[in-house]
């Protein structure tokens, strides 16, 4: 398939550059002195981080990110080689694989080795092992980690909170403090959360833009490409305050002219379809797999993918009054964390308040921490909102399993499902 | 006018083609398997179904007196027979003249030329007057055998009869000619076929006896003795009415492509539909109370969920691997040198089930070789591997949901007794004795049929109900 230029808007570049200057950072970070942090996502501690003037990397961004520049495939296979099972998380192998090749990031500078290992959600079992081995390819690297209790009740108890808390001041901190070779800095961390409030009130507000109809973004593949990735790394940063307004007032834009999500060939011309999504995209033929949707008019208006790094819908904020009291609620709130009565709860939820007319599952093969639940998930949601639900496998970055014509045969069928339940329920109301 | 409505559903294995009424009755199916052309394929399946059409059109006009009239029944049956076979006989002399051209092509020295002529002119010679016998005595028409397969399982056999140095040219020249032949889009005219296949029939009823030189092997029963003496009576009070729907314009006012080629066929983008919403469309139109619909096809199965309307709802297809599907049995026959037909039936004589992995075809070849060897009769492997692939199949329905109320099962493994029985079983222990399990004749049919009944409707999706309404006003 012929990819022509992707079409760009003004956000776009802005994340481009703050991306580029992040990995010039990083590439450099060694003659600068500063310190190098290899963190997830989910529950992620980036405030705290930077409150030590020290750099996140996050090892699962460069791996989709070698996916979405083609070269995972490699990482994958000389994961491969030195023994990791084909069933192991692909997010795994390529970040391993990318190691072993050097460490180059995707914007083609050499990634520095990491000074601290911070393992600060624990939900996905794969995350313990994946730094377990890195560990062992980084000999004598510090290791901090910070165990999250599940939301088995469905609810984030005092005592949760305490527990957190408590290994935060006895654990986390006292590691970064060794590591960076500074001291905790409380009102530091305290307002830096001033500016991770503001960023997650208007990150709300853009995703909660695609209410309108037609949508003016997508929630899923712009959401992951250019809405959401700028939230791990910056949030609580004055740079990412800017981003999300220049963001916010660029959608607000869109809304005022009446336009439809940008999609790398332009904006799509009719909403034909709103869905809501769960489970993460393929990262290998992202462009492809959006094309499916874009060409047939489908809009993704809420997703569970954009959750995975926190929760900011159903009100939680990073509080400035009580800094690590948030971080600990940040880490148990995430969507990974929460419970599938939760989960089902707030997919449905989306399908209501964004008036979805699908609910679809992207599942993961080598995914098992995401992938389990999704048959009750789907099944729950198709009894709870009555919406056809749909079912695709992919892989996140692993490109042999990723079977273009296997996908698309499947979406258009949902697709047409959606249509002609359309016509049908539109004859209903006429009879 | 009468209106009529066609759908193709061009599948990874055979290419299927139904032909509806205003009244969303079948009239015409066709079939062939699908090939490497898939257009031709398409255009094959559906001649064949307006051939069959006409037929039908036949004996719906006939009606009554076909009702009291067996020998009636029993020319037009005959005729539709032997229609076939004169079909079969011109697609034969193409295969001929592509025998001939490769032959040329390959062996340029002379001799080595005239001599694989010879034995192609032999065995052809050898071949022919058995399939005239099984088109014409043994309803080899009616058994929905293909050109390539009937005329492959024959060639075979005459090589095999050969010296071994004679194998590998003439299975070369074989190969090479079969697909061009195959591939070849031949116009047939209905009326002048009719009537060869009508002098035909004259020959097989007025000098029975003489019509083989083998005549023992002709197998004579009522049926035929009933026509034999009013023979030439029959033939001249239903000449009219053939020559009537030879000449008849068939109108096709609109169609629908589905399956896995559909969007290789030459239709409009809107005349496309998902073959998961045509099984389940025509699935429920002939099982109204079906909301669970289980096809298994030639390269995948489905499970499909769907509401009172026939809408699908959800639906759960196999990813990655095909094995339990249509080809899984093609590819089991084949190791174990036995006709796909005969599979289900030999299943049906186990004692027992042998178990048998079925998360791989080719793994699941080598395990038959090693149960073999190990004693296994092959009637109980074989109920095993049936078995293991109404397994796979009951995993991909628990995920789509269960079963629900009415359940039919579609697609061309639906024909196989052996997957039907443990599919029953299965369905019973699992979602209970009160299932109902429909299964239908025309079940491989069943996506032809759904695309044919959403070009009746224009595409657009109508209630079944408000449809009702709306075709009593006009």
């Amino acid at each position: 398939m012929k990819i022509e230029k992707a079409i760009k808007e003004k956000s776009m570049i802005l994340q481009k550059e703050m991306l580029a200057k992040q990995f010039k950072e990083l590439s450099l970070a060694r003659e600068s002195g500063k310190k190098v942090v290899y963190t997830f996502v989910p529950g992620n501690l980036t405030e705290l981080i930077l409150s030590f003037d020290m750099l996140p990397v996050y090892p699962e961004i460069n791996a989709l990110q070698s996916g979405m520049r083609k070269k995972s495939a490699a990482y994958i296979k000389d994961a491969e080689k030195i023994g990791h099972s084909e069933d192991v998380c692909t997010y795994v192998k390529c970040d391993i694989g990318m190691m072993l090749n050097g460490n180059i990031g995707p914007t083609g500078e050499k990634l520095p080795a990491p000074d601290l290992l911070l393992l600060s959600y624990t939900g996905c079992f794969t995350f313990l092992k994946w730094f377990e081995n890195l560990e062992r390819l980084y000999p004598g690297v510090e290791v901090a980690m910070l165990h999250t209790p599940y939301q088995e009740d469905g609810k984030i108890t005092a005592d949760q909170i305490d527990y957190m808390v408590k290994q935060l001041r006895e654990e986390v901190i006292p590691k970064m403090e060794k590591v960076s070779g500074k001291k905790f800095d409380y009102s530091r961390l305290s307002q830096m959360m001033i500016n991770s409030e503001k960023s997650e009130d208007l990150l709300v507000k853009i995703l909660e833009s695609a209410k309108h109809k037609p949508s003016p973004i997508d929630a899923y593949f712009a959401g992951v490409y250019y809405i959401g990735p700028m939230f791990t790394a910056f949030r609580g940063t004055e740079e990412a305050v800017n981003y999300y307004n220049e963001l916010y007032l660029e959608i607000q834009e869109r809304i005022k002219l009446g336009l439809g999500p940008v999609t790398p060939e332009g904006e799509i011309k009719e909403e034909k379809f709103r869905l809501v999504v769960e489970g993460p995209p393929n990262w290998t033929n992202f462009r492809e797999f959006w094309k499916i949707f874009y060409d047939a008019g489908a809009v993704i208006v809420a997703s569970s993918y954009t959750k995975v790094g926190g929760v900011f819908d159903l009100g939680f904020r990073h509080n400035f009054r009580e800094p690590l009291e948030s971080l600990a609620k940040y880490c148990m709130g995430c969507y990974t964390n929460m419970n599938l009565p939760q989960r089902v709860d707030l997919l449905s939820k989306y399908v209501k308040e964004y008036q979805a007319d699908g609910f679809l599952i992207n599942s993961i093969k080598s995914c098992n921490s995401f992938s389990a639940g999704q048959l009750l998930i789907m099944r729950e949601i198709e009894q709870k909102c009555g919406v056809p639900v749909g079912f695709i496998e992919s892989d996140l970055v692993d490109p042999r399993y990723f079977s273009y014509a296997n996908i698309k045969n499947r979406l258009e069928s949902y697709f047409q499902m959606l249509e002609q339940r359309k016509i049908i329920l539109g004859q209903e109301t006429e009879a | 006018m009468n209106k009529y409505y066609l759908g193709v559903d061009l599948g990874s294995t055979t290419s299927k083609a139904v032909i509806i009424n205003e009244k969303d009755e079948i009239i015409g199916r066709g079939i062939t398997n699908t090939r490497a052309n898939y257009s031709v394929a398409a255009d094959i399946a559906r001649d064949e179904a307006i051939y069959n059409a006409r037929f039908s059109v036949l004996k719906k006009k006939l009606g009554p007196e076909l009702a009291l009239k067996p020998e009636y029944r029993k020319y037009i049956a005959d005729l539709e027979s032997v229609f076939q076979y004169e079909q079969f006989k011109i697609r034969l002399d193409k295969l001929g003249e592509e025998l001939v051209k490769t032959c040329k092509v390959f062996f340029k020295e002379e001799e080595k030329q005239e001599k694989i002529l010879g034995h192609l002119r032999a065995i052809r010679k050898a071949f022919k007057p058995q399939i005239k016998k099984d088109y014409l005595f043994n309803n080899l028409g009616s058994k929905n055998q293909f050109f390539r397969d009937i005329v492959s399982e024959k060639y075979n056999e005459e090589v095999n009869k050969l010296g071994t140095d004679l194998f590998e040219p003439l299975m070369i020249v074989w190969d090479k000619s079969i697909s061009p032949a195959e591939n070849q889009m031949i116009s047939f005219n209905f009326k002048e076929l009719v009537h060869k296949a009508m002098d035909e029939l004259k020959n097989k009823y007025i000098n029975p006896d003489e019509y083989f030189s083998d005549e023992s092997s002709v197998n004579f029963d009522a049926e035929i003795n009933l026509l034999k003496g009013k023979f030439d009576h029959v033939s001249d009070s239903l000449r009219n009415h053939i020559d009537e729907i030879a000449g008849l314009d068939f109108n096709i006012s609109n169609m629908t492509g589905t399956g896995y080629g559909r969007a290789l066929l030459p239709f409009p983008q809107e005349c496309i539909r998902s073959e998961i919403l045509c099984h389940a469309f025509g699935a429920h139109a002939i099982f109204p109370e079906t909301r669970t619909v289980l096809d298994i096809g030639g390269q995948d199965t489905k499970a499909i969920q769907v509401d009172k309307h026939g809408l699908v709802t959800s639906f759960q297809m196999n990813d990655r691997c095909a094995a339990g599907c249509g080809r899984y049995l093609g590819y089991i026959a084949d190791e174990m040198s036995i006709s796909l037909n005969e599979l289900g039936p030999m299943a049906m004589e186990a004692k027992k089930e042998v178990n048998i992995c079925s998360t791989c075809t080719v793994l699941a070849g080598a395990e038959l070789r090693e149960l073999t060897n190990l004693g296994e009769k092959r009637e109980d492997i074989l109920g095993g591997l049936h078995k293991a692939i109404i397994m796979r199949a009951m995993s991909l329905i628990a995920r789509s949901g269960g079963v629900f109320n009415e359940f039919t099962f579609t697609g061309g493994v639906a024909r196989n007794p052996a997957v039907i029985k443990y599919l029953g079983q299965l369905v019973k222990e699992n979602y209970g004795n009160e299932i109902k399990i429909n299964i239908h004749t025309d079940s491989i049919f069943m996506g032809a049929l759904g695309g044919a009944m959403f070009a009746r409707r224009n595409i657009g999706a109508e209630l079944p109900n408000l449809k009702k309404e709306k075709t009593l006003t006009h």
